[in-house]
């Protein structure tokens, strides 16, 4: 995860790479590893597995990413190279300034969906009244 | 191939950050597909999610524009928004069935 903050950087997206490093460094994973250890989870068990999973499983998965990395190579091969320093349209400044112009709606909405999802997990993780 | 590497001085080509997506991508698909234990499937969704935020700023980066970028940010808020709720989801769980299997939960009553 936070290696992908540095490909942000390098496509140019600085904002969008420090929000990864914030987020996903600092929350998500965090809130995984407190989630694993109060689960105290052991390894887990193999059993019920189906074998058309195992048989067709790996081989379709395999012709899945050729497939996706068939129409890359074929429709955006000459799509240009990118160079750190390039393009420097990502700025916080000008983030911002797309956030509160072009994109004001679902700026607005991610508040309520961001409350939601703050009402349902203290409605699931609370503890039950009896 | 030698081409490609020749070019690097002009930079990265886009397309090799599409091919990184792609892989990421469906070693998050095989994980979610294979694994068991619902923890493993979570950081699943996330990985999928990551390569989506990937592809997006590759094209943003292409176009020049910045509203691949702001979607990217989008993702990236509901990612955190449903691993909030997911994983509340998943201790209930756990508290009810002391079991993190995503076979166990298959009726919705215990």
């Amino acid at each position: 995860m936070g290696s992908l903050a540095v490909l942000y950087l390098l496509l140019g997206a600085e904002f969008i790479a420090m929000a990864q490093i914030i987020v996903y460094a600092g929350a998500v994973m965090v809130l995984f590893i407190f989630v694993i250890m109060l689960l105290n989870a052991g390894a887990e068990e193999r059993r019920g597995r189906s074998w058309i999973a195992q048989i067709l499983g790996i081989p379709g998965l395999i012709a899945f990413f050729g497939v996706i990395v068939y129409y890359i190579q074929r429709e955006f091969a000459g799509a240009g190279y990118s160079k750190f320093g390039n393009f420097t349209g990502g700025s916080a400044e000008k983030f911002g300034t797309a956030l509160f112009t072009d994109y004001l709606l679902p700026f607005e909405v991610t508040s309520v969906l961001i409350l939601v999802a703050i009402l349902g997990a203290i409605v699931l993780a609370r503890k039950e009244m009896d | 191939m030698r081409e490609a590497l020749q070019s690097l001085q002009n930079g990265v080509p886009i397309s090799w950050y599409l091919i990184l997506s792609a892989v990421l991508f469906s070693l998050g698909a095989a994980g979610f597909v294979f694994r068991r234990s619902i923890i493993t499937v979570f950081m699943c969704i996330e990985l999928m999610l990551n390569a989506a935020n990937l592809a997006f700023v590759a094209f943003a980066r292409m176009r020049g524009a910045l509203d691949g970028q702001v979607i990217a940010f989008f993702v990236m808020v509901v990612a955190a928004a449903e691993v909030v709720v997911g994983l509340a989801i998943l201790t209930a769980i756990f508290r009810a069935r002391r079991s993190a299997s995503v076979d166990d939960p298959s009726l919705m009553k215990y």
